[in-house]
């Protein structure tokens, strides 16, 4: 695949883990141009990236609550003005929880209902397959990625929910490996099995799976590589 | 004048806490039948500088208790000025 003319950044906290798995999907699967975004540096030219990632991993050792403290950091504010002027961002995991402590993304990640770790993989449905994460996964397939994570349990206060609903900002749910939505497929007790939501533009987008841990069948499960291609389609194609 | 402050955050009412409701599931197995329910919160200490005027102290640590040590969707939070 010849992507070299992309260029995605990766942020990295302080505990950020999961940034090396997301630069070798996207550098050595899809032969993009990848750079790594320091939580102390400014971004100063917001053209310099088609997209950003913020990975996985525990920023600030999840102090305070999770994400709250990478939030608050540096390099936020100028993803903030990055995603006001339209920009790509895609939060995975503690990525999912900074944007939603950066207010960037609606509602919050609670501690799991179990009140443990849970770790392994998931099933997942599509609810919204116009948007630039999700336009060239197949339609009413059912998608296969791991979690691993302690605060996934997704929570919006009723009106939120409602007007997220509305906007079709519910991306993903988690169901059972026919697609079928109920209490059993949910990991992490979050409201309505939401697994990954997106802001109004649709130019922001939060998963607490881990698509890069599926994106080679070496790990199993290429399903995860769907969000990244349609990153790219969506680029190639504005 | 004030010297420190001290930041109560708890969940909302509205807002399940699971680790309240496993405290209390084992204070219950533990024999402890009389109680009705347990929320877990924080308790955060605040050390000034300098000693503060008590008003604006209160300000201050309410606005950054607003803004980074709760999260107003889920949380509420009382700041005490010692």
């Amino acid at each position: 695949m010849k992507n070299s003319g992309i260029n995605a950044g990766i942020t990295v906290f302080p505990g950020s883990n999961c940034d090396f798995d997301v630069f070798n999907v996207l550098k050595d699967i899809f032969n993009i141009n990848v750079s790594f975004i320091w939580h102390k540096d400014k971004i100063r030219n917001y053209d310099d990236f088609d997209f950003i990632v913020i990975p996985g991993g525990f920023s600030y050792g999840d102090y305070l609550r999770s994400g709250a403290l990478a939030a608050r950091s540096r390099v936020m504010d100028s993803l903030r003005n990055y995603s006001e002027k339209g920009g790509i961002i895609l939060g995975i995991c503690n990525g999912f929880q900074i944007l939603a402590e950066a207010g960037l993304l609606e509602g919050v990640l609670l501690t799991n209902s179990s009140l443990k770790f849970e770790c392994g993989d998931v099933y997942l449905k599509t609810f919204n397959y116009e948007t630039p994460f999700t336009c060239a996964i197949e339609k009413d397939r059912v998608l296969k990625m791991p979690i691993a994570h302690h605060d996934g349990n997704y929570f919006a206060p009723e009106r939120k929910i409602r007007s997220l609903i509305k906007d079709k900002g519910v991306i993903f749910k988690y169901s059972d490996i026919e697609g079928k939505i109920s209490a059993d497929s949910n990991p992490n007790g979050s409201l309505l099995n939401i697994a990954g939501i997106s802001n109004k533009r649709f130019n922001v987008m939060g998963l607490m799976p881990h698509p890069e841990r599926a994106s080679e069948m070496l790990l199993g499960s290429e399903d995860g590589g769907g969000i990244f291609k349609s990153i790219i389609k969506y680029i190639k194609e504005r | 004048m004030a010297k420190k402050a001290f930041v109560k955050v708890m969940l909302k009412e509205e807002v399940l806490d699971p680790q309240g409701r496993a405290v209390l599931s084992v204070l219950k197995s533990s024999g402890y039948k009389n109680i009705k329910d347990v929320r877990v919160g924080k308790y955060v200490e605040i050390l000034f500088n300098s000693e503060k005027d008590k008003k604006k102290a209160l300000e201050e640590v309410s606005e950054i208790s607003e803004k980074i040590i709760s999260n107003p969707l889920i949380e509420k939070f009382d700041v005490e000025i010692k």
